[in-house]
């Protein structure tokens, strides 16, 4: 018991240590996971905004995908509903640039390099971080410094006080679109070491909801006004995921098993004489994933390891259409090994190795078999002296695909540098913080770039990035009335070089991938966070952020879209956050603006999309009943009912409702 | 510790830029407008003649777009009005559609074969205002017979094997714009042309690859019967004749190893039944003919340089010889990204090509003299494709 209560200390001091000098965004989080107990928590040098705890769970948000809209610098495509694929694209720069880290260990999918961030739900997330570049911490996988932008989500981890053995949680949400979604989680303590935790969830909705397509003339009269319900966006799926962590001397181990089973449909695209379509999707992603931290001396490693299973099955039962059926099966190991020396107090060197294997196969005619076989080779160095902070890494990767009965592509090398500082420029406090960073990056092309029936080229080479970023820092916490203040700013320049984009060949639809498309990316993100404490036993935060976007094409001046900003980029984003508490109460406000973008590369006035922006509220009261702790939420979103899409054709919801019960012993 | 004036001196500043930036950013969503038609004149003003008023343009717009659009070239002004369906059309849900594939004109009416929004739409072919619609699935190409629509289907009455349904020819009535009769034929058919009392239909197979379909479909236009299928050749798609009552079919191959290829279908001395009599070791992608000229375009995909070969000829249809490589003369052709439909004035033959560029932005119409030396060119929709000519 002694043990545990001084390793929830050093959480808590580190936390604290951390908060005051890092320049998330985030409330400061009472009790912080830390990898690595006994090292000095660094001190954040890159650009990262989070959100944890409450103010996640309190944001009208279905899943990951919709959470990540109140981050600045990010675009999620959401083709409406619940089930309907969400992606997210940060600083323009294309979805496959994105990496997705689940509990330290990154998401992969060789076959399109896009992760659906729908299929993750909120339920079991303690936070979201996104860092621009990658996180600032130099002991980690290889694999961790290639993103060009990251996002890690952390589920939740057992901390037990001294006297309890066991945690249990469960909680229903019903709603418009005919929702149910229950789910339960349980920890136990199985030794003072060891714990364990099981979570499960089960979602099912039929995504019927009303949309409405209205149009008048320039003389204001009405030309058409039509209601209608979406169709086949039913979604039914579970995630079962199961825990076990441990402690040891000076280290730690976590295993994790999780799997998701969902059969969706898919609602597509609504178009003259066509509202409703007959495909469906079965997935099954499964894996298991194990990481091992010691520190001895000045040494401590980091080891993980990961077993993964995706399976897609795709139907189209249109009478109207080509039948298809097509079963893909992808495969992935990864081995990773990270160590750490601090050299001296301040200054530290890292070097990661990671192996990685993946392997697609599917049934369909004229499609490869590829594997693929990664390996990334990191070094890194930081230095922390005080006011001034630098880190340096550098990412060799190695690339071979082997085709099962055909000649396979030439070998891909790449070596990929990224150089980050901060400073602080006040004497006296570390408040105000100036940063900057320089980061290639790149994307490999993916096994459908490459290998796709008729429209792969396995001739492609990767997609490059360079991203520049200088930013500002103000971050100060008091007793009085205004409690925190978080506010930053950062400006950024991106070229992304050899751009995969789809070339056409011959009639009809028929398209080749070439490394055709330059885009250069100016922009500005501004986030403010401010926590208040106006009376009392009432408490304020508001959270505010804004994006501007310069994305244009610079592939050719032939181009009829030369210079013009690129689809659905909007030049201006932002959202905010109101939250207040008092006592057992919580309203939390939330309001997104997306502004005019263009659905395709011209920027004419039949691609024109007009801005959106939706009103979220909820309401919810905390109870106690002797131990057991409940709280009830309310939720409206769309509160004014906006007839929008974000992806053209695929109308998104008019105002839905949800409410939710969770009781916690 | 850093004083609270500083602090608050810095809040106000964020504040200011948030408030600034957020004014730039309040623009507010409006009513969505119907979308409007754009004109632009048309360079060196064209010849006005006696029998042609102008022609309708069908822009196919990608898959999913809902991006079918027409467009009207008007000789009589000189103006070329893009986009007219929706401003002729306000009140029709989701305008045109998704996906055009064809047009045609026949008395007074225009029919606009929309592919993925399962229907022919039909206007009035003077005025592009609405008069009614056909739906019939996964259509194609239309064409016109004794007072009757026939219009190609990829999908057919389901029969054996609902796996791979055949195709079939829909006959539609044009003065009650019912369906009247409907026969099955080979696998995704795409263009028919009529000859005497027979209607020949090129079937792709396109939906069975690498099984394509080969064969050339004959229908007996009086009972509305398959009489008979022609082995042609593989994923075969245009259907040209001539004035010599032969037959122009391309075959599209395999896109891989089977190269694209025309044929020559006619009668041999003696018979009454079409079999192909000439092979034209030319790849083609579309064709127009005049006179006695077939001018074909063929772009071809070429995996080791990884760009399209695209060649404009002419071949003479008596002795089936390529007479010229390249229509067009003056070297414009470097300008054309991907050729995707042909159309030459009945009248002046002027040779009008289209240019998809990357099938998700505007296309570029050509003006051709017959010469091959370019007139005139204008921006189109998205993918335009195919066009009509409107007689005065």
């Amino acid at each position: 018991m002694k043990r545990i209560t001084l390793i929830t200390i050093l959480f808590a001091s580190a936390a604290t240590a951390g908060a005051a000098t890092a320049d998330s965004i985030a409330i400061p989080e009472q009790l912080h996971e830390i990898t690595v107990t006994s090292r000095r928590k660094p001190v954040e040098v890159i650009p990262v905004q989070t959100l944890s705890g409450d103010e996640l769970q309190r944001l009208n948000s279905n899943s990951i995908a919709d959470a990540l809209r109140y981050f600045s610098g990010v675009q999620v495509k959401d083709y409406g509903g619940v089930g309907g694929i969400k992606t997210v694209n940060i600083r323009s720069m294309g979805t496959n640039h994105t990496g997705v880290v689940y509990d330290g260990v990154e998401l992969g999918n060789a076959q399109n390099g896009q992760i659906d961030l729908g299929q993750f739900s909120l339920d079991n997330i303690e936070a979201l971080s996104l860092y621009n570049g990658q996180k600032s911490e130099i002991l980690q996988p290889a694999k961790d410094f290639g993103s060009a932008g990251s996002i890690y989500i952390r589920t939740r981890t057992p901390q037990f006080a001294a006297d309890e053995s066991y945690h249990a949680r469960a909680a229903v949400r019903f709603g418009s679109f005919d929702l149910l979604n229950p789910s339960a989680l349980v920890e136990l303590r199985l030794s003072p070491r060891v714990n364990a935790s099981l979570s499960a969830e089960w979602i099912t909705s039929t995504g019927r909801y009303k949309f409405r397509y209205r149009r008048v003339n320039p003389a204001g009269e009405l030309a058409y006004d039509t209601t209608a319900v979406r169709q086949n966006g039913d979604i039914n799926a579970t995630r079962i995921e199961a825990n076990l962590n441990g402690s040891i001397n000076m280290g730690e181990w976590h295993f994790k098993v999780y799997n998701y089973n969902s059969e969706r449909g898919v609602p597509g695209a609504i178009v003259n004489n066509v509202w409703r379509r007959g495909e469906r999707i079965w997935d099954t992603n499964s894996f298991a994933q194990g990481s091992f931290t010691k520190t001895v001396g000045s040494f401590t490693t980091l080891n993980n390891i990961k077993y993964a299973f995706y399976r897609t099955h795709y139907v189209n039962n249109d009478d109207k259409q080509i039948k298809i059926d097509n079963l893909y099966r992808q495969r992935e190991f990864y081995l990773s090994s990270a160590n750490e020396l601090a050299l001296t107090p301040w200054w530290r060197l890292s070097a990661s190795y990671d192996f990685q294997w993946n392997t697609l196969s599917a049934d369909m005619y004229g499609f490869a078999k590829p594997d693929r076989y990664s390996n990334l080779l990191s070094v890194a160095t930081a230095v922390d002296l005080g006011r001034f902070k630098a880190q340096a890494s550098g990412l060799a990767t190695f690339i071979h695909d082997r085709l099962r009965g055909q000649q396979s592509p030439a070998d891909k090398h790449v070596f990929t540098p990224a150089i980050y500082a901060s400073f602080s420029p006040l004497r006296r406090s570390r408040d105000l913080q100036l940063r900057a960073f320089v980061k290639r990056s790149f994307r490999m092309p993916t096994f459908n770039d490459l290998y796709y029936a008729d429209m792969g080229n396995s001739r492609l080479s990767p997609e490059r990035v360079t991203q520049c970023n200088v930013g500002i820092v103000y971050s100060h916490d008091s007793r009085g009335f205004v409690r925190s203040l978080r506010l930053s700013a950062d400006a950024y320049y991106n070229l992304v070089k050899n751009k995969i984009v789809a070339y056409p060949k011959g009639q009809q639809f028929r398209w080749t991938m070439l490394n055709l498309g330059k885009v250069d990316i100016r922009g500005i993100d501004i986030t403010a966070l401010a926590g208040f404490n106006p009376a009392g036993d009432l408490y304020a935060t508001i959270r505010g952020q804004y994006t501007y976007q310069r994305a244009i094409d610079i592939t050719s001046p032939a181009d009829n879209y030369y210079r013009h900003q690129i689809p659905y980029i909007p030049h201006h984003s932002g959202s905010a956050v109101l939250n207040l508490s008092w006592r057992q109460w919580n309203v939390n406000y939330s309001f997104i603006y997306v502004g005019a973008r263009y659905n395709q590369q011209e920027n004419i006035r039949y691609n024109y999309t007009q801005p959106w922006y939706t009103s979220d509220v909820s309401l919810s009261r905390d109870f106690t009943f002797n131990k057991v702790r409940c709280r009830a939420l309310v939720e409206v979103n769309n509160l004014l009912s906006q007839d929008y899409d974000v992806i053209l054709n695929y109308p998104m919801p008019k105002r839905n409702f949800r409410i939710s019960l969770t009781v916690e012993i | 510790m850093i004083s609270p004036h500083i602090t608050r001196t810095i809040f106000l500043y964020f504040l200011t830029l948030l408030a600034v930036a957020g004014k730039g950013a309040t623009s507010c969503r409006e009513d969505e407008l119907v979308v409007p038609t754009e004109y632009d004149i048309i360079p060196g003003n064209p010849p006005v003649t006696s029998v042609i008023r102008g022609f309708y343009l069908v822009n196919e717009g990608n898959m999913g777009s809902n991006k079918c659009t027409v467009d009207f070239c008007d000789f009589t002004t000189g103006l070329y009005a893009r986009n007219i369906y929706a401003e002729r059309n306000p009140d029709v849900i989701k305008e045109l559609g998704d996906v055009g594939n064809d047009i045609g004109i026949y008395g007074s009416k225009l029919y606009i074969v929309v592919n993925c929004s399962h229907k022919v739409e039909v206007l009035d072919a003077r005025s592009g205002i609405r008069i009614g619609q056909v739906d019939i699935p996964n259509c194609r190409y239309v064409r016109f017979y004794r007072g009757k629509a026939y219009v190609s289907s990829y999908v057919g009455p389901v029969l054996i094997d609902p796996d791979a349904p055949k195709g079939a020819i829909f006959e539609v009535d044009t003065a009650s714009l019912a369906v009247t009769r409907r026969v099955s034929v080979g696998y995704q058919p795409e263009e028919m042309e009529i000859v005497g009392d027979y209607m020949y239909v090129a079937n792709s197979g396109g939906y069975r690859a690498p099984a394509y379909d080969n064969t050339v479909s004959v229908i007996q236009m009086i009972d509305f019967k398959q009489v008979e299928q022609i082995p042609v050749g593989i994923n075969l798609h245009r259907v040209k004749q001539d004035r010599y009552r032969q037959l122009w079919v391309s075959s599209r191959g395999d896109y891989n190893t089977r190269p694209s290829r025309l044929y020559v279908l006619g009668r041999k001395p003696g018979y009454n039944r079409y079999a192909v009599t000439d092979t034209i070791p030319v790849a083609c992608s579309n064709m127009a003919v005049r006179g006695d000229s077939l001018f074909y375009y063929a772009t071809e995909w070429n995996d080791y340089t990884s760009s399209n070969t695209i060649s404009y000829g002419i071949i003479d249809i008596r002795s089936k010889q390529v007479v010229s490589t390249n229509f067009i003369t003056d070297g414009t052709e470097r300008e054309i990204t991907i050729p995707y439909g042909i159309a030459i004035h009945p009248e002046t033959g002027d040779i009008f090509v289209t240019d998809a560029r990357n099938y998700v932005s505007s296309g570029t119409l050509y003006c051709f003299s017959p010469d091959g030396k370019k007139k005139w060119s204008v921006r189109t929709g998205d993918i335009p494709a195919h066009i009509a000519f409107l007689p005065e």
